[in-house]
């Protein structure tokens, strides 16, 4: 099974977001960088898939050539070769996103296309989706469980939603989003870490995988500017110290009205 | 021009995230609602309440998300020949709940009808110079970004845990629409099989009271008391992310960033110690207490009610008190 996930270098956020003085972007001069839980565990899934099944996992992003320390992490996790579509490191519309993943996707003729749910950071809920209408194939989002029945060739895959589970039973080639939990990602071993190291990573400018220029700007959708909300700051009334809070702690419970 | 709005329906009712789609879709325009139900299933005098004057009732067998956003494509007025053109805050929309669900059919009807699509809004009005101006949430809330959405279709959904419901001031009468949709074999490879979930019981999405246990719970089995209160109190256990990477509960019941967001009346923080992707997920509790034995976590900084203590010592002691009652 030949396997595409795609991943997005993200700032790694701390105990608190900063703004740059601008207000266009994060403040990165004190993070790093990483990619969101979500997708570390589609190159997990997709390992372990390729360990079952066989084939290999190809890992691509779409970012500035800084984005290539993620392939690395991600090829030391197992992925086998890894593809940097480059950008100035500006941000792209979900749309011209997909398309430039789905362009990647079906020159590789790739059975099965993961990715996260949803970026940590603009949080589009959409990559995936787009991504399956540029490749014509099925699309299932959100996913915490995957199964593959070589014998039919069929992918389970499974979620949750307000208690009820669901199951959705597609062919191959097929766009998967996951969720953080389908598995336990493993940590990079010392020989997966060494070949990251030495891996040749292919480079393909952006603009060779979209037909038109203009789509890199959407008209459509502009963004003035990012900001802090309002801290919900409260400050907690202190109840008391261990066991003889707890006559006051039944209070203050009867008076947020859920005591049966 | 409609604003038209997706309504998710729990037991016989508007699910409360559709509630609150709905009254940010109310700022819009006129309302109508679309429900993958019977007209006779419909909460209709509810609808009402929130302002709807027109429901489309659509004939769905299950949830499928291309079939979905299809039938809804096709209540877009002019689509797919020519939008309609009109000044800003004139042109229609669509607005679903900012849920698993809701995100997944407008990115379909993103894609289907080639318009971008934003994702949980928590403000939306007309723009003084054209489209919409858009409030939404990034990294789950922690920041926010101003946008202008200049589509001639505006397609957005409600944050889950930002936009508060609010009822209509004036009520009118609802006309119901009985829709028929065709599944395409492409749609049917996109349905859902339903079935309950292992777990069972209340959601955590939507629980009126949630129990949070964090790596202060110190084990599987230390979460014994935190599920006696919760049945105790009607709610459900949530815990953080140290709680299912260690494997003392299943994801399904993580609270934050990277699992469910929470909207209850109560959230009684147990050995959490509130860090932002955690708060990530339940900023939208309206009331937070505390049970720490650190009086300077941050979690402190979110809660309206601390007890600065062991939880161990504590639940078991609020456990008696209120069997006492
Ligand atoms: C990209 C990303 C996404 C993430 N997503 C999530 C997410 O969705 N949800 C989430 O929860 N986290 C998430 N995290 C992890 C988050 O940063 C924290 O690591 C995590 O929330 C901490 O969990 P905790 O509060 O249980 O543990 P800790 O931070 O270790 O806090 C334990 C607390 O328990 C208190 N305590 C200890 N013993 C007791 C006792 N006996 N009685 C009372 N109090 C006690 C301590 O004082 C402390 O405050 C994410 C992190 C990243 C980087």
């Amino acid at each position: 099974m030949e396997i595409l996930v795609c991943v997005k270098r993200v700032p790694t956020v701390g105990g608190a977001i900063t703004l740059t003085a601008d207000g266009q972007a994060v403040d990165t001069r004190m993070s790093g960088f990483t990619i969101s839980p979500h997708e570390e565990c589609a190159v997990e899934e997709a390992v372990r898939l390729v360990e079952r099944h066989g084939g290999s996992v190809t890992v691509v992003t779409l970012g500035p050539v800084a984005a290539e320390e993620q392939l690395r992490f991600c090829l030391s996790l197992g992925a086998s070769t890894a593809v940097l579509v480059e950008t100035d490191g500006s941000e792209l519309s979900p749309f011209v996103t997909a398309a430039a993943l789905a362009s990647v996707a079906s020159a590789g003729g790739h059975d099965l296309v993961l990715l996260g749910n949803e970026a940590s950071d603009t949080g589009d809920y959409q990559v995936g989706i787009r991504m399956s209408y540029f490749l014509s194939q099925p699309v299932v989002t959100g996913i915490k469980a995957l199964d593959f029945a070589a014998e039919t060739s069929m992918l389970t895959a499974r979620r949750e939603y307000r208690g009820v589970s669901e199951t959705f039973r597609l062919p191959l080639p097929a766009v998967v989003t996951v969720k953080e939990g389908i598995n336990l990602p493993r940590y990079p071993s010392l020989p997966g870490r060494l070949r990251a190291k030495r891996a040749v990573i292919e480079r393909i400018p952006v603009l060779s995988t979209i037909d038109r220029p203009e789509l890199l700007t959407s008209p459509e959708f502009r963004v003035k500017g990012l900001r802090v909300p309002a801290a919900g700051k409260r400050s907690a009334v202190v109840l008391g110290s261990g066991v003889a809070a707890v006559p006051e702690l039944v209070r203050v419970l009867g008076e947020l009205g859920v005591l049966p | 021009m409609t604003v038209f709005c997706l309504v998710e329906l729990e037991s016989g009712a508007v699910a409360d995230a559709s509630l609150r789609a709905l009254t940010l879709a109310r700022g819009l325009g006129p309302v109508a609602a679309v429900a993958f139900a019977p007209p006779a299933d419909l909460p209709v005098a509810e609808l009402a309440a929130y302002g709807v004057s027109d429901v489309y009732a659509v004939a769905a067998d299950g949830y499928a998300p291309r079939a979905w956003a299809w039938a809804i494509a096709n209540l877009v007025p002019g689509w797919p020949d020519a939008f309609p053109e009109g000044p800003a805050g004139r042109r229609p929309a669509v607005l679903a709940a900012g849920t698993d669900r809701g995100n997944e059919v407008l990115a379909h009807l993103g894609a289907i009808i080639g318009l971008p699509m934003a994702a949980n809004c928590v403000a939306a009005a007309p723009a003084p110079g054209g489209g919409l101006e858009l409030v939404r949430q990034r990294w789950a809330g922690l920041l926010l970004e101003d946008a202008v959405l200049d589509a001639p279709v505006a397609l957005l959904t409600a944050a889950t845990d930002a936009v508060a419901a609010v009822p209509a001031d004036a009520p009118g009468p609802v006309m119901v629409h009985a829709v028929k949709s065709e599944l395409s074999p492409a749609d049917l490879m996109m349905r859902a099989e339903e079935a309950p979930a292992a777990a069972g019981g209340a959601s955590l999405a939507t629980a009126r009271v949630v129990v949070g246990g964090g790596r202060g719970v110190g084990s599987a089995d230390g979460f014994a008391p935190l599920e006696e209160l919760a049945s105790l109190l009607g709610g459900v256990v949530g815990v953080s992310r140290v709680v299912t990477s260690e494997g003392w509960r299943p994801h399904t019941q993580q609270v934050g960033q990277t699992g469910t967001k929470i909207t209850p009346d109560l959230y009684l923080a147990c050995g959490i110690s509130g860090a932002i992707q955690h708060i990530a997920g339940c900023a939208g509790a309206k009331h937070i207490v505390a049970i720490n034995t650190d009086a300077s976590a941050p979690m402190m900084a979110r809660a309206d009610y601390a007890v600065i203590g062991d939880l161990h010592q504590v639940l078991p002691a609020l456990i008696e008190a209120l069997r006492a009652r």
